[in-house]
């Protein structure tokens, strides 16, 4: 991979430069152009390395959100997946090798409207669903070292 | 916490990402009516009080070559669970760890981590490794391999722009 696309995928994880121009900023530092960075990051996001630069928020500060589980036949399999990842509260979906074999996370601007989301998707799948909300975060998030 | 209704819009305006172009929080501030220097201020009075962790590139390990992606969860007595959950979030190769209800009897599980390696036995030695150096041999443990990534996107915490 590219030096600047390594550079930029693993330095700017955080702290990203809260200036007027911050794609200039992180030129300087890289001792390239403002235009380099820019068409960089975006190859970066059209290739889909990168799925976006922005905020991570801590969960339940601004908004509310759970994993949740549900456990669905091999043959039913992609129609509830497809069910699910059609919501919009829904930003995380995966298959996992589990009884349990459909995981995703969904998000709401608050409790209620969360729990009016599971309900829907319960009603639309026809699968039971567990949530499971956070109870206690141990990580900080500092970002996925890649090249260290 | 409390949100006014500027900072809503703030929120769903750069939920999505930043755009890219050279003045990224100009380009947010006019399409909400509001200043460049108020967006970046209030973007870092929220990084100040931690509502965001951390702003930046949001990488997806997939496509970067970490393909495996393991969710390791464990059933730790609750005296227990703080302390071993600090332990093992300080591991490198963890990138999230959090405790989470168990619902008996379907789910026993009350601590979650997640892995993300290149392959799949590279995970499964760190995963003993973490077993060893933590003393949780006797934990019941199971390991969530992902198979297939349905979705995978930035959360959206406001609805209406």
């Amino acid at each position: 991979m590219d030096r600047l696309a390594k550079r930029l995928l693993n330095d700017f994880q955080r702290d990203f430069p809260l200036v007027s121009r911050p794609y200039e900023a992180i030129a300087k530092r890289l001792g390239t152009s403002e235009d380099a960075v820019l068409s960089m990051f975006a190859a970066l996001r059209d290739g889909g390395t990168i799925s976006r630069i922005g905020p991570v928020f801590r969960p339940n500060r601004v908004g509310v959100s759970t994993l949740a589980a549900l456990s669905v036949s091999p043959e039913r399999l992609e129609e509830v997946a497809a069910c699910v990842s059609a919501h919009a509260a829904v930003n995380h979906n995966y298959e996992r090798e589990h009884a349990l074999n459909l995981w995703f996370v969904a998000t709401a601007p608050n409790s209620e409207r969360l729990s009016e989301v599971l309900r829907e998707l319960a009603h639309e799948t026809g699968c039971e669903i567990l949530a499971l909300p956070l109870l206690e975060e141990f990580h900080i998030d500092l970002g996925f070292g890649l090249w260290r | 916490m409390a949100l006014t209704k500027r900072e809503r819009h703030l929120i769903a305006a750069i939920q999505e990402g930043l755009p890219l172009v050279s003045e990224p929080y100009r380009a947010i501030a006019e399409s909400l009516g509001e200043t460049e220097d108020w967006v970046i201020a209030k973007l870092a009075r929220l990084l100040k009080s931690g509502a965001i962790k951390r702003w930046g590139v949001v990488v997806r390990h997939h496509e970067l070559g970490f393909q495996s992606n393991a969710m390791v969860v464990w059933d730790v007595p609750d005296e227990r669970v703080s302390e071993i959950g600090q332990a093992i979030a300080k591991a490198k190769v963890v990138s999230l760890c959090y405790r989470r209800p168990r619902i008996p009897p379907r789910w026993p599980y009350n601590l979650f981590c997640m892995i993300h390696g290149q392959d799949r036995e590279t995970v499964l030695e760190q995963i003993d490794r973490l077993r060893s150096l933590h003393g949780l041999q006797d934990l019941p443990y199971a390991v969530l391999f992902s198979r297939r990534r349905f979705k995978q996107r930035g959360a959206r915490y406001v609805e209406e722009a």
